[in-house]
């Protein structure tokens, strides 16, 4: 997905002379083809979060779109208050950028999961969470996040994410990724994608035809177009976070009574747990066999 | 209207009489450091930035960032006297609905940006200032910082930043009273030496009596310090100055004056309410 970003970043950037990318010294062997092409909109400002973020909010009140890269929770809940102020506040066109959403950096502990990052990020003024869950996804998110020229928050997953449906022309809707008959829906954010995608093969299997639909916007302006999901009276909603504030909340505040909302998420008590993405996800229960049985579980009720 | 020579200590003096009385009418507290600062303000806005009071956003004027956003009334009266908005709106200050809040807002015509929380101003500055490298631009950035503020580490952040960037167009300058929110800053958390610290990060220094006008002037007449390395002007000031009553007072840092002690505050500064 780190790829994808930096691909797109790099064509957006031929194009857009504004566009900067200023990074926190992580981005090995992923950001040095944008510093070649671009030496005069690149900087590393060195392992110094906050100041990366101010600067960042500097440069964009002089006419950049700048792009402030990271990992895990650096980029985000380190710098916490300058992103709040200085950029939300200012509501300057800053996307802040963090790889490893989620446990994507499961085996490097508890300070490499990023697991409360769309709850913070999404209370801040002015700001969008852009959530891929695959490459193209993750394409879409950059060119629209450019497009809205404000502050916005990318989290992307790792590398080597596969492509999860079909092309796409990305906009602030939730994506039908699978139709279903069901009465019911999945309804996901992030890469975590592609174990409800295997779920709802298996409640497939079992004569359940679930829709599922991918939601990599997530944005106080644009609550309206989540109006396609409430035709469906139940729905799971599935991240790669913790339970407190982050989508499946986001969902809740957002529905009609109507709509009932169950969350799958990870639970605080997981804190203590490391280990590989899969394994993680599949305490957490956001394994495809786990989320089968939560469903049928639900859907039965 | 850029760099107009004025009269700065009687520019000065007004700054503080409008500081005192703004205060006094909200019941605020932060007057101690906008006085500190009044004879840097009435330098810099008087004989050194170019600023343009009817065209705030011009594209080429110097950029001034208050990162002691504390003590905004002391600039919201400096911007007033000097024409960005009517000197009458400061009654206003942090009354409902005014735009005057009580830390600096960047609503305000001729404010850059909105601070309250210490430790974003230099790397805001920082930002603004790499900026008019790579895009050469020969607009400067100057941004106050205070003493207290230095604690926090984001400051150290871009401290180590700016002269590795070599942006010898910004400009931090201390106002450095000696005195923060519970004690004297020998006592919290000591500073000193304060410019051997900023040298030994590579910043060119240089320290001043930040009540003396020649002095100010003379400094901010010479920047950069060194061409290559970001200027650091270290301005030693009196919390309070100006005021005898307030002066090297801890109480002053949040203390409101009394419709009394306004009075002779306005007495001792020789200005009218």
């Amino acid at each position: 997905m780190r790829t994808a970003f930096i691909n797109e970043l790099m064509v957006q950037a031929r194009e857009n002379l504004n566009v900067f990318l200023v990074v926190g010294d992580l981005g090995f062997s992923v950001v040095e083809p944008f510093a070649e092409a671009f030496p005069d909109r690149y900087l590393n400002a060195g392992v110094a979060e906050q100041n990366m973020t101010s600067v960042a909010a500097g440069l964009a009140s002089e006419g950049y779109h700048v792009f402030t890269y990271s990992i895990a929770n650096f980029p985000t809940l380190r710098c916490f208050e300058q992103i709040r102020n200085d950029i939300c506040y200012h509501n300057l066109p800053v996307t802040v950028v963090a790889v490893g959403g989620g446990v994507a950096y499961g085996n490097l502990g508890y300070s490499h999961h990023a697991v409360q990052d769309i709850a913070a990020l999404r209370t801040l003024p002015n700001m969008t969470v852009f959530s891929p869950a695959d490459p193209d996804e993750a394409t879409g998110c950059v060119r629209l996040a450019l497009m809205r020229g404000r502050p916005s928050y990318l989290r992307l997953g790792k590398a080597g994410e596969t492509k999860l449906h079909a092309p796409h022309k990305l906009t602030p809707e939730p994506l039908l990724v699978r139709a279903g008959t069901a009465a019911f829906a999945f309804a996901v954010t992030g890469s975590i994608l592609k174990p409800v995608l295997a779920a709802a093969q298996i409640l497939a299997a079992h004569g359940i035809e679930t829709a599922v639909y991918s939601c990599p916007v997530l944005s106080d302006d644009t609550r309206e177009s989540f109006k396609k999901l409430w035709r469906h009276q139940k729905i799971i909603s599935v991240e790669e976070h913790g339970f407190a504030g982050g989508f499946g909340s986001f969902l809740k505040e957002i529905c009609p009574a109507n709509v009932e909302i169950q969350i799958r998420a990870i639970p605080q008590i997981n804190a203590a747990l490391v280990g590989s993405q899969e394994y993680l996800r599949e305490q957490a229960g956001l394994d495809a066999r786990s989320l089968s049985q939560t469903a049928l579980d639900f859907f039965k009720q | 209207m850029f760099a107009v020579n004025i009269n700065t200590r009687q520019f000065a003096r007004e700054i503080r009489a409008q500081t005192v009385q703004m205060v006094h009418r909200v019941n605020a507290s932060h007057v101690g450091g906008g006085l500190s600062m009044a004879d840097l303000l009435a330098v810099l806005y008087g004989e050194i930035l170019k600023v343009n009071a009817s065209e705030p956003q011009f594209s080429e004027r110097d950029r001034f960032v208050l990162s002691k956003g504390h003590t905004c009334a002391a600039l919201y009266a400096t911007l007033a006297l000097k024409g960005f908005f009517p000197v009458e709106e400061l009654q206003q200050f942090g009354q409902d609905g005014s735009r005057l809040m009580t830390h600096i807002s960047h609503k305000v015509p001729g404010v850059e940006f909105s601070t309250g929380s210490l430790g974003h101003g230099l790397g805001f500055a920082c930002g603004k200032a790499l900026a008019a490298k790579r895009q050469n631009k020969n607009w400067r950035v100057f941004t106050m910082l205070s003493d207290g503020e230095l604690d926090e580490g984001s400051n150290w952040e871009a401290i180590l930043f700016a002269p590795h960037h070599r942006l010898d167009n910004l400009v931090a300058i201390v106002d450095y009273n000696e005195i923060q929110s519970l004690g004297a800053v020998k006592e919290v958390l000591d500073l000193h030496p304060l410019g051997e610290k900023f040298r030994a990060f590579n910043w060119a220094v240089r320290e001043i009596d930040g009540h003396d006008h020649a002095m100010i002037s003379t400094a901010l007449k010479a920047l950069p310090f060194e061409p290559g390395k970001p200027s650091c002007l270290i301005a030693h000031t009196v919390k309070g100055k100006g005021v005898d009553y307030m002066e090297n007072q801890l109480l002053w840092h949040y203390r409101t004056p009394s419709a009394e002690q306004v009075k002779s505050a306005l007495e001792q500064l020789g200005c009218k309410p």
